[in-house]
């Protein structure tokens, strides 16, 4: 087990760099505020490093300061843009429905075996870059619900919104990933008529 | 009568918190008679599915996906914790 005397910040970087690196890239989706959030999580240990218990693996423990880390970057991005009722724009779907809110052009059959899909390395390449096309106040709350799993309560803390905004946050992000991969990775056209 | 557009907004909705009995009710019958709903249904859930593989995909060792950290970051992080 190691003890907070034998952490070696020495070898963080070759160690931990790269990993640490694609935990923040995957949730901030901006390499260099991704990297700059790695150099803040070891400066941070580093400081800190006395406060090490050894209870759990260098690895948790940097994952732990870096997830503190995102989380306000989070809190201060919404607070520098804080969400604005007419800042939802028009809704992803809403040109696919008539007056009476029947679909016009219905979701196109994706086929294939969703298990299947996973495991190509090209369709996970594009749902991350579909995931980088969202605003970033959608890719956060989609990210600490869908990645970190936090409940919406804690989401609305964290971004500063009131949870019926949330629903309608999330259910756009959820649109805007569903009309990007029917693009992008189906390439199919919208259903016709029912 | 539940609306497709309110079903979608419904059907999102009910993967953050549990829907009241009434709209359940409502949402299940409706996705049971529109296949487009329930199509919509299974494409929000994979796309659950799809983000939750690509995080675990990302944290596990010694499997790369996601990039690295370029040289001169590297490079800038090392020297910062050499001289904090």
């Amino acid at each position: 087990m190691v003890k907070s005397a034998d952490l070696d910040p020495s070898v963080w970087v070759d160690r931990y760099g790269d990993y640490l690196f694609r935990y923040a890239m995957l949730r901030l989706r901006d390499r260099p505020a991704a990297e700059d959030m790695v150099q803040e999580t070891f400066l941070a240990a580093l400081k800190d490093r006395g406060a090490f218990s050894g209870n759990s693996s260098e690895a948790t423990w940097l994952v732990g300061i870096l997830k503190h880390k995102i989380a306000d970057h989070y809190r201060r991005q919404s607070r520098e843009a804080p969400l604005e009722g007419g800042d939802l724009g028009e809704h992803p779907d809403a040109g696919h429905f008539d007056g009476a809110g029947h679909w016009t052009a219905g979701p196109a059959e994706w086929g294939g075996n969703p298990a299947d899909l996973y495991r190509q390395g090209e369709f996970l390449e594009q749902f991350r870059m579909c995931l980088s096309g969202l605003s970033p106040k959608h890719a956060n709350a989609f990210t600490l619900r869908e990645i970190e799993g936090l409940e919406t309560a804690e989401i609305c803390k964290v971004l500063g919104v009131s949870e019926t905004n949330l629903w309608v946050i999330l259910h756009r992000a959820r649109a805007l990933l569903r009309r990007c991969l029917e693009i992008r990775w189906f390439g199919t056209t919208a259903g016709k008529g029912s | 009568m539940l609306s497709c557009k309110d079903v979608t907004k419904l059907v999102s909705e009910s993967m953050d918190h549990t829907l009241p009995l009434g709209k359940r009710i409502g949402v299940r019958l409706h996705l049971i008679i529109c296949k487009f709903c329930a199509r919509y249904e299974r494409q929000l859930l994979l796309i659950r599915e799809t983000v939750r593989r690509l995080a675990a995909t990302v944290e596990a060792p010694g499997e790369p996906s996601g990039g690295t950290l370029s040289v001169e970051a590297r490079e800038r992080i090392r020297e910062s914790i050499k001289n904090p």
